[in-house]
């Protein structure tokens, strides 16, 4: 039977996918930036709190984990399935990585009672609270998004192995791939408004 | 141009790319230890720029596709600077 297919339109779809979430993003980002225009000296008090180590440790981890998805891609051209599967592997332990160290971040944050509606946070200026809120949203919806990205990678990899996502035929794998560099792009401007300016 | 997609990008250009953008990463990591006040902001927003736009277009592949995905992407993130530039401008000036 002839195959009808258009790997030029899948990708503009996973695009114009991803522009929605860039804009979701900037929206947010520009609630950031107006807050922080207005109590600078909160957000700089407050950003202090957050564990630089930890931070740039998840970014280096999702660093990685972009490079190896986009070497599952090469693989893949280059006719290796296995060794595509093999990095996809790592990119999920990777990805499950960041979650676990993103637990261990919150977790302590949530000991000191720095969480929205906490008492301490109660008695606090209005600057901080909308840092602190700012923070768990932003960096909640981020880590969302990286579970939503394991889970495509996912069934990428049980397509691989059914054989439905071959050498010659993998755009669904590239489009997954497109979906974890956005997430990572987005860590690599979260990382440095959140834990670096202070 | 649909015949250019099946450029394949070689290992040893991706792991040189990572090795960039940890490097970024520990540079703003010490930029902004080292306190240079207002322009701490900027630096740390640029190697933020200068990651994401080698995310873009070696790992997203963009350099080697259809110059229209380019087209796209460069096209949103001109709206999202102009939706930022215009929205702090109010607030600075207000």
């Amino acid at each position: 039977m002839e195959e009808h297919r258009d790997d030029l339109a899948s990708k503009t779809g996973m695009w114009l996918f991803l522009f929605t979430e860039m804009l979701l993003f900037a929206g947010l980002f520009v609630v950031y930036s107006v807050y922080r225009f207005k109590h600078p000296e909160a957000f700089h008090l407050a950003a202090e709190e957050l564990n630089v180590f930890i931070g740039t440790v998840n970014t280096i981890i999702l660093l990685t984990s972009s490079m190896t998805i986009a070497m599952s891609i090469t693989a893949m051209q280059k006719g290796s399935t296995k060794l595509s599967l093999i990095l996809l592997t790592v990119t999920v332990v990777l990805g499950l990585a960041f979650l676990v160290n993103k637990y261990f971040e919150w977790n302590t944050k949530i000991h000191h009672h720095i969480y929205p509606g906490s008492e301490i946070m109660a008695s606090w200026g209005q600057g901080d609270i909308l840092f602190f809120g700012l923070y768990y949203f932003m960096t909640g919806l981020h880590a969302f998004h990286i579970i939503i990205g394991l889970t495509f990678i996912g069934f990428v990899m049980v397509y691989i192995r059914k054989g439905r996502i071959t050498p010659d035929r993998y755009v669904l794998l590239e489009n997954s791939g497109l979906y974890w560099h956005l997430v990572d792009m987005i860590w690599i401007f979260l990382f440095p408004l959140f834990y670096l300016v202070t | 141009m649909s015949d250019e997609k099946t450029h394949i990008i070689p290992y040893r250009t991706l792991a040189m790319i990572l090795v960039a953008l940890v490097i970024l990463t520990l540079i703003s990591v010490a930029v902004t230890r080292i306190q240079l006040g207002p322009y701490t902001v900027a630096a740390a927003l640029l190697i933020a720029v200068v990651k994401s736009s080698l995310v873009l277009t070696i790992f997203m592949h963009l350099r080697f596709e259809n110059r229209f995905f380019a087209f796209m992407v460069t096209g949103v993130i001109l709206l999202i600077g102009i939706v930022i530039f215009i929205t702090l401008i109010d607030y600075i000036y207000r």
